[in-house]
């Protein structure tokens, strides 16, 4: 009787958890079809491809245009920036903290990195739009300080402690005995760290850096205010842009629900989506060829 | 007894009273322009009258006029008079939708405080936006390159601008989108060659407005009609206003509802 009971319990609490672990999926289930539902109708009145490669975005005039090649183009460039400043930061003060800084030191350094994560978005917005813009247009006597360079810099500083901390952490994992066998064949520190070491962890700072672009390109309220938000094919990275994300965000609260220009804004949500799934697939791929070629294979 | 049963009943009845009257709504829905408004107003009519609730929502002219045809609101808010598209719309589903101009608002040009210009024409104007004039010098201004600030194409603000200035034409591509008033000012505060356009309750010594057409953004210009870039600010209601609806209306057009039209920064009617 007992036993049955008890056996009763553990199915209960077996089904609980097993729902819990798939609530995630049904929300991404549903956030997917979602998109792909109020997504597609747009192309019914435009072609897929005039869509993505189109040039100019006038969606609320007669006749309407919708060319989100801009878009892309913006949100790329800023990304790209972005990545191009929070990697050097990112996995240098991660190796920092790993290999040079003291105990007392790294107890300090990593909580206080991990702290800049905490910043709300918006506030690193106010920073740029009124601090760093101003500064950077009368530094490079630019005609506007807003650009896709500015951008970059903020979304770079707000990528810092995901690639920072997720590389940390990989650079931890290294077995003790990797860098004894290392020195044991004389090896100095810096033929270790660059032939053992980074090697070993580069899944994980591979995965950090990847993790560091999607919140990058995903990354919405920043890009609004620093951007400039210019829907022009950007030539040069001190020009204004307008990333994806920027475009729904300022569009989205007044558009006419069901009408085309809603739909091609859930279309545009639809395009990076995809994009950060290919981010994602990549980085899963990257790591794992890694964890093959050092026979960490699972 | 019957004296208590009476007492018990009649407080009931008083009570029940009370929740029906409590249940006295007003639904407004739209322009983000108007919304100031209509939020100033509702504040002060449900002081005055408790028992009328008032609930307000932004969403956009496009919205609220959408909101009006398919009954989702008692009251729709546009900063744009209804388009021919949204009146066969409407005709469609045998709505007719009626028109409440609640008060005036006027759109102020405006450079940065060092920019030599003090006034443009509209003409001058539609060409520095559709990309036709691109220096301050061809309006006799500085060197700089001029850069032209303009909203989101969704707001009421932009369509207003769009087509009181621009004859809907297109803005050149690579101007700067800002999502608010405030980001304009904002903006255009921080940008030595800037160009922008904001409501004149947003008008503030950050920036320089402009004469256009050699006429001041004020607000006797935009009720005498010498200013041209000035428009109506709509409630659209289904028919004429009638009940609670027209109680609220005509509270707005009375002189302490359009005191609160002026406070908030708008151009009141009279």
């Amino acid at each position: 009787m007992k036993a049955k009971a008890r056996r009763i319990k553990e199915g209960i609490y077996k089904g609980i958890f097993t729902f819990l672990a798939f609530a995630s999926l049904l929300f991404l289930v549903g956030i997917t079809i979602t998109l792909f539902l109020e997504g597609l109708p747009i192309f019914k009145e435009v072609k897929f491809l005039n869509f993505i490669f189109g040039k100019y975005w006038y969606p609320t005039y007669e006749p309407p245009e919708f060319g989100i090649l801009p878009l892309i183009l913006g949100s790329l460039w800023v990304t790209v920036g972005a990545v191009l400043i929070c990697v050097p930061l990112g996995v240098g003060s991660a190796l920092f903290i790993n290999e040079l800084a003291g105990r007392r030191l790294k107890a300090f350094l990593k909580p206080l990195i991990e702290l800049l994560a905490g910043i709300p978005s918006i506030v690193y917005g106010l920073f740029g739009m009124v601090i760093v813009a101003p500064f950077l247009q009368k530094l490079l006597n630019l005609p506007v300080g807003l650009t896709a360079f500015t951008g970059s810099l903020i979304l770079g500083i707000m990528a810092t402690p995901t690639v920072c901390s997720i590389s940390e952490d990989a650079l931890s994992f290294v077995p003790r005995s990797f860098r004894e066998a290392s020195f044991a064949v004389g090896a100095n520190r810096w033929q270790t760290l660059t032939r053992v070491v980074i090697p070993a962890s580069a899944s994980g700072i591979s995965t950090g850096i990847m993790l560091g672009m999607s919140r990058a390109v995903g990354e919405t309220m920043t890009v609004l205010m620093v951007c400039g938000g210019a829907a022009v094919i950007p030539r040069t990275f001190f020009q204004p842009v307008r990333p994806m994300t920027a475009t729904i965000a300022a569009e989205m609260g007044e558009t006419v629900m069901g009408s085309t220009h809603y739909h091609s804004l859930f279309a545009i949500g639809l395009i990076l989506f995809l994009i950060t799934l290919g981010f994602n697939i990549v980085a899963e791929l990257i790591s794992r060829r890694y964890r093959l070629k050092l026979g960490l294979g699972r | 007894m019957l004296l208590a049963l009476t007492a018990a009943l009649s407080f009931g009845l008083v009570i029940g009273s009370k929740a029906l009257a409590a249940k006295k709504t007003i639904t407004i829905k739209g322009s983000t322009t108007v919304l100031p408004i209509a939020q100033a107003c509702a504040e002060a009519f449900m002081n005055r009258y408790p028992e009328i609730d008032i609930s307000v929502q932004g969403g956009g002219s496009g919205v609220g006029i959408a909101s009006i045809i398919d009954g989702t609101c008692d009251i729709g808010d546009s900063s744009r008079p209804i388009k021919d598209k949204e009146i066969t719309k409407a005709q469609e589903k045998g709505v007719e939708v009626y028109e409440n101009v609640v008060a005036m608002d006027g759109i102020a040009v405006v450079v940065h405080p060092s920019n030599p210009v003090n006034e443009l024409t509209r003409e001058q104007i539609k060409a520095i936006y559709t990309g036709k004039i691109s220096a301050w010098s061809e309006v006799g201004g500085g060197k700089e390159k001029i850069v032209v600030v303009s909203r989101d194409s969704a707001s009421g603000t932009f369509e207003a601008f769009n087509h009181l200035a621009l004859d809907k034409e297109r803005v050149r591509p690579d101007s700067l989108l800002n999502a608010s008033n405030n980001a304009v000012a904002m903006t255009v505060a921080s940008t030595p060659g800037a160009v922008g356009y904001i409501g004149l309750g947003y008008l503030s010594p950050r920036v320089k407005s402009l004469k256009v057409n050699s006429v001041e953004p004020t607000k006797e210009n935009v009720v005498n009609g010498s200013y041209v870039l000035a428009r109506k600010l709509f409630m659209y209601t289904k028919g004429e206003p009638e009940g609670l609806n027209k109680q609220f209306i005509d509270f707005i057009l009375s002189s302490d509802g359009q005191k609160l039209v002026d406070k908030a920064g708008f151009v009141a009617l009279k």
